[in-house]
């Protein structure tokens, strides 16, 4: 288990709701590929990637391999306002995991 | 005699035969680079060049080779460490090295001069492959860049150095050779040609150029990775059959302080998204 590379996290306040932008540095390796030594590479993807805002969860998601690798993951909620916190994590098949934070702007 | 049929006919007659014509005639009407330039704002937000600026800024602050200092000290033409609108002003004539530089020969100088790294060593792999991590100089860049973002490109031309190496990247520019008797100007010298569906900017016009040199280093979405300034002349050289261009010579420091000049003016945009 290790930790993962940064992530790059935006949060935004439009209108009602609050916009969060992530991109995530993670090679998502389907395992149905082969290396150039003709060895199918193993599987290395992000299972569980949850998003909070001031420690309530407001996204929740079970990913596999058809996600891309660096995968940008964009969506909105409700009930946040300016100075929140908005945590972003992932957990991968190899149990490796991130957590980065950001200040809704 | 049968007549070929021409785009307007094929829509028109798919229209008649109840297909859904009206995305076909959209997509007709729009130009490539149009379509291209739409892709690219799609991917803007998530452009993966971040997730590489923030390796390069790790990279920067690491301490390395035999003198185990960062390269935090570098000077890139502002002053030791000050990387905000270095990139904007690059190549310059540096008074130590008694040499014009573009921004990855400078960085190989201070990871040899400040670091004691061997410059073979640093040099050996400066681009990566198709799928693999980027390399040091590639996150270097990328990050170096990123801190002139917006700014207006501004590269010197008051040493003498500096207005000789702008002379021999134009003559460069234009002299022909190679088994295609090609020169950087047999693509880069017309209006609105192009290579397969990549639009070729006529560097010789200001506009142009200024967006080329705005937009370099640049992810390449098809090869997964940013690549540098060093990069787009190496892999020019490469499409002319000319002979490979090695990182950081005079020909490649040259032809950019050409294009750099040319460009003056422009907003550096990189690391930009590149199809």
């Amino acid at each position: 288990m290790a930790i993962g590379k940064p992530m790059k996290i935006r949060a935004q306040l439009k209108g009602d709701e609050v916009e969060v932008k992530a991109l995530m540095s993670h090679e998502m390796e389907t395992g149905q590929r082969k290396g150039s030594d003709g060895n199918l590479v193993p599987a290395w993807f992000i299972q569980e990637v949850t998003a909070t805002n001031n420690g309530k969860t407001v996204l929740q998601a079970n990913w596999s391999q058809s996600v891309s690798k660096n995968p940008f993951l964009s969506f909105s909620f409700k009930g946040g306002k300016a100075g929140d916190k908005v945590v972003v994590s992932w957990k991968d098949n190899k149990g490796d995991t991130r957590m980065d934070e950001v200040t809704v702007a | 005699m049968r007549q070929k049929m021409t785009w307007r006919q094929i829509t028109a007659s798919l229209a008649v035969a109840g297909f859904a014509a009206s995305p076909i005639i959209a997509l007709a009407q729009k130009t490539t680079e149009q379509g291209i330039q739409e892709y690219r704002d799609m991917l803007a937000d998530g452009n993966p060049a971040e997730l590489v600026e923030l390796e390069g800024e790790e990279l920067w602050k690491k301490p390395q080779g035999p003198k185990k200092v960062s390269l935090e000290k570098c000077d890139l033409g502002q002053g030791p460490g000050v990387l905000k609108g270095a990139f904007a002003t690059l190549p310059r004539y540096f008074e130590d090295a008694k040499l014009v530089m573009d921004m990855e020969t400078r960085l190989a100088y201070c990871m040899v001069t400040l670091q004691g790294r061997d410059r073979a060593e640093v040099t050996k792999k400066v681009y990566s492959g198709t799928a693999q991590p980027a390399t040091e100089m590639e996150a270097l860049s990328a990050y170096i860049v990123a801190q002139s973002k917006g700014m207006k490109a501004n590269v010197p031309q008051s040493h003498p150095e500096e207005l000789a190496s702008r002379a021999r990247g134009e003559k460069l520019f234009f002299y022909r050779g190679g088994p295609y008797d090609f020169s950087c100007a047999s693509c880069h010298s017309i209006d609105d040609q192009r290579i397969r569906l990549q639009g070729l900017p006529n560097l010789t016009k200001s506009a142009p150029a200024q967006a080329a040199f705005g937009a370099w280093p640049a992810y390449r979405v098809s090869q997964g990775a940013v690549r540098t300034m060093q990069w787009r002349m190496y892999d020019c050289f490469r499409q002319q059959r000319f002979p490979e261009l090695n990182f950081g010579s005079q020909v490649s420091v040259d032809l950019i302080t050409y294009l750099g000049v040319q460009a003056k003016g422009g907003t550096m945009q990189a690391t930009s998204l590149k199809r």
